[in-house]
């Protein structure tokens, strides 16, 4: 059997996709098995599943494009916090129509995501510092704008008294559900963004060269790549990508709330690691994300229905992450 | 003393007999033999992949499984790990540097083995005895500041000294000069003497044939993990030597042929890369010189003396603190972005290939294309087809071995890696190629086709610069040789007045007048 495992043909039994299928196979039919007097079974568990993770699995788009040019970005929680406040106060304060409030989050996102990428790559500081100087000062940012309170339909009048607006339109499409039910808005905009790194990873100049730097930096600014820029470009991406996901928050919260998304970083974070790109940058892949956000969404869910607590719950995911990320050691 | 090789007059150090290893189905090792004796320098020698790595790693107890008798001091041995082998007496000096760069440099030597009373360190102690395991070497260096302060050629040093500092008797030493100047080549063969007259017995590898004839007493070769012969350096002549090495006749070790030079292609006028933090001297001083397209220049000069900086400092490598002016063609501009210097027409070959040369993450094509991508893509979406299309045809007239051009480089050796670079920079189509050290950890056989490339190359037109530390390949390959001493030029030889003495004399500092 070891000899099977070491001739170079059987490199696929080894290959981060087989390990993160086979995590993802495991943890599927371990849901068959506690299936909830058949709660697992139905569609609408899955789909909620899928609800529950989109937005974190947005997060991950980005981090994905970050950890394979070997940085990290600690910031895309407090960007989604940003997001969403904004987002509830151009909607629901500022009446702004929605295409606008869409594109002005998408900018404010990016402008974080950009910056986080200047002073990484203008002033050659550790992605770890930088992201955390912006998780800390957005966090601020969307506290100063909301002035601390959650943005919710609940407006302030003149007089001191509070009315309810109604809700806007665009909050509840993008908290409904499609194709006569059967999938949430926010999936199928997660599923957009994880088709859109997908073919930037795969198929543009821009992800080759995110691979090139995450594997050899200094060899690739050698051979020309524009290193800077294309690190810029990778932490504006991520930025956009949180945008998005607050955007989806705020719709899903029907308001936004200042401490949104908090600790968020660490689950994106969880879920690329699991899935098997590699923290230390040149390898990995979109794919592999999706399969870890798989893995822990349906982790989640198999826990949740079958009324496990949130105490062990928390308990069996941080073992589970050890697990995963173990699993993938194995290979020499 | 009795002499080395009086094997009956002194018992075996080491003997390894029909040593067997395979990976998975390949077999890497096929009953190879190996004896050592002490008071002999025991040279390893092979082409890359011939199998002396594999061997080395039996014999240090980092692999475990191969099979064969292995009897050291007249005991039969089974080493499970390295600090059996360790303190069965063997010492290994591996290619690549293993020491910590932050911690200081007695801290390296006593790694693993810190003498402590009741878990404090015994500091002093440590720090005295390192200070004068280092003076046996002649290195006057403070034990108490940190490695990664030092050159590359000290930290070279200080290695072996780590290696030694434990009275070893089986030293093995795998290509220990590699980042040495020539005056701590000369000190290393001294400690080498040194350690015969004390009964060490000295396993070597080494892929530069003047170091194998100045310091063997035998030599073993293996080919492709087969065992060819052991005989000792007196009987084995280098040609006798290269022909069991390759296993057929070279024709010509450095086949340079007539240049045809043309116009002006590269033309460097008051070059000024200045100092680092550590070295304030400036690291190229006002360096004016030109190359003519097909001629090959080499730029000479010990470690530190500025050579390897200069091309850097061409090539853009410092960003906008290299000051001065490049010529390409006649088109004036100012290096300051690798980048912008690939654009106009140059190309860098660094001289340390894993460092800054490959991705290794990447596979042969996308390491291949790396440099020249745009020409691969269509606005930003690549062009597949285009990319492996253009890999494998270069890839072919290089003659580069693969498996496959879908696979990850560091599988290569060192001579296909090296091909792989050289892919890159000609798919850039360059006017003038930087080249530094292009043959450095390159087996025989492929050094050879890199000075026939050479070749084709000044004959398609290009400018060459030529970095390299074996002198006679520098003799033998360059039209014209410049000498280089601390950032300076200090000679210029034609091909025909250049001879080693010449271009020591003014490497060393010793200005050529009129």
């Amino acid at each position: 059997m070891s000899q099977l495992l070491k001739s170079p043909k059987s490199s696929w039994l080894t290959s981060p996709t087989t390990r993160a299928l086979g995590a993802l196979v495991i943890v599927f039919v371990i849901g068959l098995i506690f299936n909830a007097d058949g709660a697992f079974l139905k569609w609408g568990t899955h789909r909620d599943m899928l609800r529950a993770v989109s937005v974190y699995g947005l997060l991950a788009c980005g981090m994905t494009l970050v950890i394979i040019t070997g940085g990290i970005d600690l910031s895309v929680g407090s960007i989604l916090g940003i997001s969403a406040v904004s987002f509830s106060l151009f909607c629901i304060h500022f009446s702004w129509p929605f295409y606008i409030a869409i594109i002005v989050c998408l900018l404010i996102g990016l402008a974080c995501g950009a910056a986080s990428g200047l002073i990484i790559s203008r002033f050659n500081i550790q992605p770890f510092i930088a992201t955390l100087a912006m998780m800390v000062f957005a966090r601020g940012l969307a506290k100063w704008i909301s002035g601390g309170q959650k943005i919710s339909t609940a407006v302030q009048q003149a007089d001191g008294t509070y009315e309810y607006v109604p809700e806007p339109a665009v909050f509840n499409f993008i908290n409904s559900k499609i194709l006569w039910d059967n999938i949430s808005v926010v999936t199928v905009i997660f599923l957009v963004c994880l088709l859109i790194t997908a073919i930037l990873l795969a198929k543009l100049r821009l992800g080759r060269y995110l691979y090139a730097i995450g594997g050899n930096e200094e060899a690739a600014r050698l051979s020309g790549v524009p290193v800077n820029a294309i690190k810029v470009l990778a932490y504006a991406m991520s930025g956009l990508f949180c945008a998005v996901a607050g955007i989806c928050q705020a719709s899903q919260e029907l308001q936004g709330d200042p401490e949104a998304g908090f600790t968020y970083e660490l689950s994106a974070i969880a879920m690329v690691v699991i899935g098997g790109t590699t923290l230390r940058g040149g390898r990995g892949g979109i794919g592999l994300t999706l399969l870890g956000v798989l893995i822990i969404g349906y982790l989640e869910k198999i826990l949740s229905i079958n009324a496990v607590g949130e105490d062990k719950r928390l308990m069996l995911t941080g073992a589970i992450i050890v697990g995963a990320v173990l699993l993938q050691k194995t290979k020499k | 003393m009795a002499s080395p090789l009086d094997q009956n007059a002194t018992s075996c150090l080491l003997n390894m007999q029909n040593i067997f290893k395979s990976f998975g189905s390949v077999d890497v090792l096929m009953d190879v033999n190996f004896d050592l004796y002490p008071g002999e320098v025991h040279i390893l020698a092979g082409e890359n992949g011939a199998g002396k790595s594999t061997l080395i790693k039996i014999l240090g107890g980092v692999y475990t499984d191969g099979s064969g008798s292995m009897v050291v001091n007249d005991k039969e041995v089974d080493f499970k790990s390295v600090q059996d082998a360790t303190s069965a007496g063997i010492s290994i000096i591996h290619q690549e540097l293993s020491l910590i760069g932050p911690l200081s440099v007695w801290e390296n030597i006593f790694l693993g083995k810190e003498k402590s009373s009741y878990q404090w360190l015994d500091k002093s102690h440590m720090v005295d005895y390192s200070r004068k395991i280092l003076e046996k070497f002649d290195l006057d260096i403070n034990p108490k500041r940190a490695v990664d302060e030092f050159s590359i050629g000290i930290q070279q040093m200080i290695e072996i000294a780590k290696a030694l500092a434990f009275n070893a008797r089986i030293i093995v030493m795998d290509e220990p000069t590699s980042a040495l100047t020539e005056p701590e080549v000369k000190k290393l063969f001294k400690i080498i003497e040194q350690l015969k007259e004390q009964g060490c017995g000295i396993v070597y590898i080494t892929h530069k044939m003047e170091e194998i004839y100045s310091i063997a007493d035998r030599i073993t070769v293996l080919r492709d993990g087969q065992y060819i012969g052991t005989e000792t350096a007196e009987n084995l002549p280098s040609e006798k030597l290269i022909q069991w090495m390759v296993g057929r006749e070279l024709d010509q070790q450095f086949p340079r042929h007539a240049p045809h030079v043309g116009d002006t292609g590269l033309q460097v006028t008051d070059l000024f890369v200045p100092g680092t933090a550590t070295n304030p001297a400036p690291r190229v001083n006002h360096v004016s010189f030109s190359v003519k397209a097909g001629e090959i220049l080499g730029i000479a000069g010990l470690q530190g003396s500025g050579n390897s900086e200069l091309l850097n400092g061409i090539f853009g490598t410092y960003g906008k603190s290299a000051k001065g002016s490049i010529k390409i063609d006649g088109a004036e501009y100012i290096p300051d972005s690798p980048a912008a210097s690939i654009q106009r027409g140059l190309a860098l070959l660094t001289n340390d290939r894993k460092t800054n040369g490959l991705v290794m993450d990447l596979n042969i094509i996308e390491n291949a294309t790396l440099a020249s991508l745009p020409a691969y893509s269509r606005r930003l979406w690549l062009k597949p087809a285009a990319e492996s299309k253009a890999a494998k045809d270069i890839t072919k007239s290089l003659r580069l071995k693969a498996e496959s051009l879908y696979q990850y480089v560091d599988a290569l050796s060192g001579g296909n890696q090296q091909k792989v670079v050289m892919a890159k920079w000609i798919l850039t189509h360059p006017k003038v190629l930087l080249l530094d050290e292009p043959t450095r950890g390159v087996d025989i056989g492929a050094k050879h086709e890199i000075y026939e490339l050479m070749n084709q190359w000044t004959k398609d037109g290009i400018a060459i610069v030529l970095i390299t530390s074996e002198m006679p390949e520098l003799l033998a390959m360059s039209d014209r040789i410049i000498v280089m001493h601390r950032g300076q030029v200090t000679a210029e030889f034609d091909r025909d007045n250049a001879t080693q003495e010449k271009i020591l004399t003014a490497a060393l500092g010793e200005r050529k007048t009129a």
